[in-house]
């Protein structure tokens, strides 16, 4: 333990790091919203899915420093008599909850299509690549939005809202793997022709073993990279999916869904609907892409463009 | 050069056949011919003659090579909530969309380059430092946020600015309705297009910088400040026309988010396009409507992708070369 400390306080990233004011709020920021949202359970004031503590003659409570507020309420409350900051924190929770899992789905089948076209080549590889090309060429959140929506037609509204979580999760985890798959292969031909793969294949090991201990471990630092910045798509993708109203249901709201519900109550003045998780959603996306740059920056990998 | 069109153009017949593939089966599994015909109201016995004269218990396979044919003349069914030819329902929508990738285009294309290019040449500069950092808080903020805030600030809380629709149009030709040309259509206009240039501009901002960059380490510019030929022709004519052309081809695929981008604008703005179109037709579960919006999307984004791809052929033949690998 000692050992490693020292020599992650030698290391070059951490030099950066402790340089690098920008890097240093943004993953204070974030580790300050990822506590909020695990724990959100334990410190939000209540828990906005259970029906028995709203009341409806509490809607559109504005912010407590405005006239009406009350100091129950810190943000105000929703168009249902819900408490605006439980509300946010739980949606939060569900809105990184999605975008972790899209991202593990995204890493897994891309970095497994990547290892295998890389390694083994030939048609397979030609036929692989192609297929990320023509999805990629389409944009992911396009392909993310017809398949969501092809989803919520064939399995109707109601089961869909019942499923939400997974099948968001698979939507764009689906809709994002050639991200992954470009990079590990570009970097698996950068690995493939050196010497201890040949070694390995000297000994004996089969190619399963060489692709995911050997080779894989020496392909991590592009895929940290554009994992952060995948980190951030997924959110943003969800949030735009459930603005759509093809994602979460506004009874187990994601940050998505409450600016979705929100935006019809602004012209009546309830700002704080839609604004409050706007901010929160903006800044837990910002900080995501500004240490997602810093990464870039420091470990500076091949990375595919577009 | 012939042979790389021809490759091209086979996989773009490929791409629309996986596509229409797809959304033939969507309307297999989902749709239902006969509602959209003749409503709930008609007995069993009638709906199962009406389903074997129009041949829905047919395989599979022939009916959808009956979809394909019909396809080609330009029919992909008719809407079930417009009463109407799906095709001629998009074809009613689409002006409204095209007015606003258009205006956002121009936008894009005005303040992207010289941004771009002064953030590439400077580096180091505050006002570049800024454009950055402002760039990567634009990528941060989702396009329906943009969106709604403009309608607060200038509809809501100042009232200066319309905030849903288009406003007045004037009737073109065909199924061309523009907003271009009257003073309240321009004014509906410009917050959409507000709204969509604040996602793209910080995206090409950030690829012309990049990509600029690049070309300005290479050994061509090295050489060229050498021979002592003027700053602004190195960085204008040498640079930057170097710079375009990976911009084009990545700005190809930014196509595809455009769409997905116009779609959720035009959701907020309630822009009679065919992203609106697209929102209401999920809602209303239309299924052809839905199928026919896909397999039109697919066909256009197709259509620019290989065109975009073969300019890029004819002007790069380093990529004619790599393809034939």
């Amino acid at each position: 333990m000692q050992h490693l400390w020292s020599r992650l306080k030698q290391s070059y990233i951490f030099h950066s790091f402790i340089h690098d004011k920008v890097a240093i709020i943004s993953s204070i920021i974030l580790i300050i919203l990822l506590l909020a949202g695990l724990l959100a359970p334990y410190i939000a004031p209540y828990n906005p899915y259970n029906t028995a503590n709203i009341d409806i003659m509490d809607a559109e409570t504005p912010p407590m420093w405005m006239e009406g507020g009350s100091a129950k309420f810190i943000l105000g409350t929703d168009d249902q008599g819900r408490d605006m900051l439980s509300t946010m924190l739980y949606g939060m929770r569900v809105s990184l909850l999605i975008g972790l899992g899209a991202v593990m789905v995204q890493a897994l089948l891309g970095i497994t299509i990547g290892l295998i076209a890389g390694y083994f080549g030939g048609k397979l590889d030609n036929l692989l690549m192609r297929l990320a090309d023509v999805q990629l060429s389409f944009s992911t959140l396009m392909v993310a939005i017809f398949m969501s929506a092809i989803f919520q037609t064939f399995f109707g509204i109601k089961q869909y809202e019942e499923m939400a979580i997974p099948f968001l999760i698979i939507v764009i985890g689906l809709a994002e793997w050639p991200q992954y798959a470009r990079t590990v292969r570009a970097s698996v031909l950068a690995e493939k022709k050196k010497e201890y793969v040949e070694a390995a294949k000297v000994i004996g090991f089969n190619a399963g073993k060489i692709m995911w201990k050997h080779i894989l471990p020496n392909t991590l630092s592009p895929v940290l990279v554009i994992s952060t910045i995948q980190v951030a798509n997924a959110i943003m993708s969800e949030a735009a999916l459930s603005f759509l109203g093809l994602g979460m249901p506004v009874t187990k709201p994601s940050l998505g869904s409450l600016i979705n519900a929100g935006f019809e109550y602004i012209f009546s003045g309830s700002w704080w609907i839609t604004i409050f998780p706007g901010i929160l959603l903006v800044v837990l996306i910002l900080v995501i892409n500004l240490l997602g740059d810093w990464l870039r920056d420091v470990l500076n990998p091949k990375l595919y463009k577009g | 050069m012939f042979a790389f069109i021809i490759r091209r153009f086979f996989q773009a017949i490929f791409v629309m056949f996986l596509i229409s593939l797809i959304g033939f089966s969507i309307q297999h599994q989902i749709g239902d011919p006969i509602r959209d015909l003749v409503g709930i109201s008609v007995s069993k016995a009638e709906r199962e003659a009406l389903r074997d004269k129009l041949g829905l218990n047919d395989p599979f396979l022939v009916q959808y090579l009956r979809f394909i044919k019909k396809a080609l003349h330009g029919d992909l069914g008719r809407s079930f909530f417009y009463k109407k030819p799906a095709v001629e329902v998009i074809l009613s929508k689409a002006p409204a969309t095209l007015e606003l990738v258009f205006v956002t285009s121009i936008l894009v294309i005005i303040f992207s380059i010289p941004l771009g290019i002064y953030c590439a040449i400077f580096p180091k500069k505050i006002i570049s430092r800024l454009i950055m950092g402002i760039s990567i808080i634009g990528v941060s903020i989702p396009v329906f946020l943009t969106a709604i805030m403009l309608i607060y600030i200038f509809s809501i809380k100042l009232g200066i600015m319309p905030s849903f629709g288009r406003g007045q149009t004037v009737h073109i030709f065909g199924y061309w309705d523009s907003g271009l040309f009257t003073l309240d259509g321009l004014k509906h206009l410009v917050m959409p297009s507000i709204a969509l240039t604040s996602i793209m501009l910080p995206l090409f901002v950030r690829l012309i910088r990049a990509e600029m960059m690049e070309v300005l380490e290479s050994e061509y510019i090295r050489f060229a400040w050498a021979k002592g030929l003027h700053p602004w022709r190195i960085w204008l004519v040498h640079a930057f026309k170097n710079t375009l052309l990976p911009v084009i081809t990545v700005g190809g695929v930014q196509l595809g988010s455009l769409i997905a981008f116009t779609i959720l604008t035009e959701t907020v703005f309630q822009w009679q396009g065919l992203g609106f179109l697209f929102v209401e037709a999920v809602e209303r579960a239309d299924t052809t409507l839905l199928v026919a919006y896909l397999i039109f999307v697919g066909f256009v984004f197709v259509c620019i992708n290989t065109i975009v791809d073969i300019i890029y052929g004819l002007v790069n033949p380093m990529v004619r070369v790599i393809g034939k690998k």
